[in-house]
């Protein structure tokens, strides 16, 4: 039988039993935009499946036990010592089961690229204005798996018990603890006791290998599902509009590739795994609480958090016999707090303070939402800034400076430097705009010369194609908002301040280079 | 700006250009061919992956230059699993680029909003339905609803109860005891003053009585490092310089910002370093902080020593050691 008679005898049967011949031909025949930014997502999505894979793997040998065992397998420099079992199992994992250190690097590899991946998908949804109405849901989905992948990576590099783990389980302790009025408390119900105690490694073990997994499935099948219903979004081009889609079919050129790329991401990550050694946890030692491996550092998803920790001061309150850490929780519950509650509302805040309330199938160009992407350029800084200076004993040994000299540094920096971020990336972008306007009008540069009747050299300019005219200004320009801020008798009108704001900041998002219009290209040409 | 705004119009889709292996059939023939290439050498990489496993004895090292020393079996298990994988990958994506259409397909989009008619008739059942409950007529439903809703989701908390202990003053307190003998750790021997010199520094650890086990729990609140300087270096308050002996101070090793190990110690400038986010501790000034988010100094021991001459503690600690509480209240 030909490939098309069996794969018609397949339909056929799958119809007769579920009638979904209907539904099935609409959506094999869905149409995907094409996109080298569209594949951050894939990426994500690719090394969640490793994760699974591998993760399942390494359960059939660990033992998520802090019983205490005496240590006699493979690797000699550790031979009788007294260690967790969960620790021992997991060098039993790297030193003899076959293939077994592989299955762990790939796991490791796999979950940095995971965030890796998250982030910068997150950023094209970001600059590019994806999250608009109607993928505000996605957008919130998104930023509840970007932080659940920050608790879910942690609990599984704290599961081998080993030192460097250890402090960083030992510092989560600590954070809990400060928590004002229940803090003690909730770090007594975590760890079944004082720290360390014997329970909390099974228990970050259920939430690591089964609760979380469960969320994260259950999460990433709503958000894929809602990038099929409400299908895909796509930059403007010729052609593509609000109103359509323009793309591959997914049965088979999407799904070639889709699938392809699974398997060059679990290549890719099997590399990685294959030569470059990632977490040696024999290195480190079993955990004990009275030692530390100087240098320690967590993985980069968690740098950020150590960051923040080490630049703020040493700020203590002692109010009526009870203490308050703010050099805890300011860094380590009340910033990141703020950061993530104000990254799931944005699509909100935003669409609240330009009155947009329509739907985007069409991406912005970044270049021509100023206000956002000079928003996400000072959200990247700070965050860099942070993440500079969780490694700022790297730093200081590498560069030889004083740590005391980055720290003092980056305290004053933190403050100064995202908004300067802010107002650099908001006149990029209006000169960017300014570009195409000059592109559009006048064409391109090419470099050749032209001598003119009157002596002068001129550069010769060539008209860009009506294509490339259409890309650079097919985006809207919309009107400031105009809210009244009193009403005809001169009282003011109720939420006054508010609309004020409102005006404001829709003032600051229209503040543009305008677009060029068929008239001012006319007008241009009778010169 | 009186002028009326035109803009410019859209092009529509660029017309469709053939691929070189659409319209040459020995092109596709090759490409064919590289793609059932890319396929066999996947299979050459599970061979390899397979080979790796059987033959190469796993505590085989091998030396690599960049890699250094490397487990033989591990490093060709990878490789093998690389090709195998990563062919499997190119070869599909070529199939798709180069054999499968290439045509781009345009779908249209649909408001999600419903139809006016259909809108209208969705809210009106869902406002009869929610008339038809009575909850707004209906109040005394309607509280003790919420009433019964709320409570029955705090049994799960309640559950939960059992998850630990109650701290009670367990955070305030440490295994050290008035006359407790100071240990090495690792060792486990009691130490006199003069088994350390001017400069040098030791982990100690409350003596054990017999039959007692030392657990992680302990060592996490017992720690504590000694280190000996000249007694004149100290910059201490009476009642703190009475609790050294011979130039020998004793700090809880545990940090009063997180709780990590406070490890390094710098002789020259007499500081210690916790490695986690380098709070600074002056040991000659009862290790006063001088820098990083710590907010107190390291706990002093009260040390002296016993009728045989060994170092044992002349108190407990006066304070919680370790990061900070709510009920904490110094
Ligand atoms: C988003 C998903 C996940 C992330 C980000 C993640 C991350 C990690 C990380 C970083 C480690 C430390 C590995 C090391 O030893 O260097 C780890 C360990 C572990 N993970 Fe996961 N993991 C994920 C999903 C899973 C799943 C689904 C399972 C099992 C069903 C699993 C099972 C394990 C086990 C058993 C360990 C401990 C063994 C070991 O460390 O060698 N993980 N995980
Ligand atoms: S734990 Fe010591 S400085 Fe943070």
């Amino acid at each position: 039988m030909s490939v098309e008679k069996k794969a018609g005898a397949l339909a056929n049967y799958v119809d007769e039993r579920t009638g979904a011949a209907k539904w099935l031909k609409k959506n094999l025949t869905k149409v995907f935009p094409d996109h080298w930014s569209f594949m951050l997502g894939e990426i994500a999505l690719y090394s969640f499946i490793i994760l699974l894979l591998t993760g399942v793997f390494l359960t059939f040998w660990f033992d998520p036990s802090q019983r205490e065992v005496l240590y006699q397998g493979g690797y000699q420099p550790l031979s009788g010592i007294k260690m967790s079992a969960a620790y021992a199992s997991t060098l039993n994992i790297s030193f003899d089961i076959r293939g077994g250190l592989l299955m762990r690097q790939i796991h490791h590899w796999a979950a940095l690229l995971f965030m890796a991946a998250i982030v910068a998908h997150l950023m094209r949804v970001f600059f590019t204005g994806a999250f608009r109405k109607p993928r505000e849901f996605n957008w919130i989905i998104g930023i509840g798996l970007l932080t659940l992948g920050i608790v879910e990576g942690f609990l599984g590099y704290s599961l081998p018990d080993d030192l460097l783990s250890g402090t960083g389980i030992r510092i989560a302790e600590a954070i809990l603890q400060a928590i004002p009025v229940v803090g003690s408390y909730l770090a007594f119900f975590a760890f079944g006791g004082p720290f360390p105690g014997e329970l909390f490694i099974p228990r970050i073990f259920t939430v690591h290998v089964l609760l979380l997994p469960g969320i994260f499935l259950a999460l990433i099948t709503a958000h894929l599902m809602l990038v099929w219903y409400q299908k895909h979004t796509q930059y403007p081009g010729p052609g593509r509009t609000e109103k359509n889609v323009v793309g591959y079919p997914l049965m088979p050129v999407y799904m070639a590739k889709a699938g392809g790329f699974f398997f060059i991401v679990f290549g890719v990550t099997a590399f990685l795994a294959a030569v470059a050694s990632i977490n040696p946890i024999w290195l480190y030692g079993p955990y004990t609480p009275a030692q530390i491996s100087a240098g320690s550092q967590p993985d980069w998803y968690m740098g950020w958090l150590d960051g923040l920790v080490r630049m703020s001061p040493p700020l203590e309150s002692h109010l009526f016999g009870h203490t308050i850490s703010w050099n805890i929780l300011i860094p380590g519950l009340i910033v990141p707090g703020i950061l993530f509650t104000g990254m799931a509302l944005y699509p909100f805040i935003e669409s609240w303070l330009t009155g947009d309330k329509k739907e985007h199938h069409l991406l912005d160009r970044p270049r021509n939402a100023p206000n956002r992407t000079a928003l996400g350029a000072m959200s990247l800084t700070f965050i860099l800034i942070t993440l500079l200076v969780g490694g700022n004993d790297l730093l200081a040994t590498h560069f030889a400076l004083s740590i005391n000299d980055i720290t003092w540094a980056s305290r004053f920096a933190i403050f100064t430097v995202p908004p300067i971020a802010f107002v650099i990336t908001k006149r990029l972008c209006l000169s960017l705009q300014r570009h195409d306007r000059e592109l559009v009008l006048h064409g391109r540069e090419t470099g050749r010369l032209q001598l003119m009747p009157n002596g002068e050299f001129v550069e010769v300019h060539e008209p860009i194609s009506t294509a490339k005219a259409w890309i650079l200004t097919q985006h809207e320009q919309p009107a400031a908002l105009e809210f009244p801020t009193e009403d005809s008798h001169g009282v003011r009108a109720p939420k006054g301040a508010l609309n004020k704001l409102r005006a404001r900041m829709s003032r600051a998002a229209v503040e543009q280079v305008a677009k060029p219009t068929i008239q001012d290209a006319k007008e241009i040409e009778h010169h | 700006m009186s002028k009326q705004i035109e803009p410019f119009s859209d092009p529509g889709l660029p017309e469709h250009i053939h691929r070189k292996t659409d319209t040459d059939p020995f092109l596709e023939k090759k490409a064919e061919r590289q793609v059932a290439i890319l396929f066999l050498i996947s299979a050459v990489g599970t061979v390899l992956f397979i080979a790796a496993y059987i033959a190469i004895p796993s505590d085989q090292f091998i030396f690599l230059p960049a890699l250094g020393s490397t487990n033989a079996q591990q490093l060709f298990l990878g490789l093998g699993l690389t090709i195998a994988t990563l062919f499997i990958g190119l070869g599909a994506v070529h199939w798709a680029k180069a054999l499968m259409p290439d045509t781009e397909v345009i779908a249209e989009r649909h408001e999600f909003r419903s139809e006016e008619i259909d809108r209208k008739d969705f809210i009106d059942t869902v406002k009869t339905q929610a008339s038809a409950s009575g909850l707004g007529r209906r109040s005394a439903i309607k509280k003790s609803l919420g009433l019964s809703l709320g409570l029955v989701s705090l049994s799960p908390l309640l559950l939960l109860r059992d998850l630990g202990p109650l701290p009670k003053k367990s955070l305030e307190q440490t295994s050290w005891k008035t006359g407790t003998r100071l240990v090495t750790d690792p060792g486990n021997q009691p130490i006199k003053a003069s088994d350390l010199e001017v400069g040098a520094v030791a982990q100690v650890l409350p003596e054990l009585q017999p039959e007692e086990e030392r657990t992680l729990n302990n060592i996490a609140k017992d720690a504590v490092l000694l280190i000996r300087i000249r007694p004149e270096e100290f910059q201490l308050s009476p009642e703190r310089l009475s609790w050294t002996h011979e130039g020998i101070i004793a700090f809880s090793k545990i940090c009063t910002h997180m709780g990590c190990a406070v490890a390094l110690y710098e002789q020259q400038t007499k500081h210690l370093l916790c490695p986690c986010h380098q709070s600074t501790f002056d040991v000659p000034r009862a290790a006063k902080v001088l820098f990083g988010p710590a907010a107190r100094p390291l706990p002093q021991l009260a040390i002296t020593v016993d009728s045989e001459g060994y170092l044992i503690a002349q108190k407990p600690f006066t304070e919680a050691v370790g990061p900070s509480f709510w009920e904490r209240s110094s």
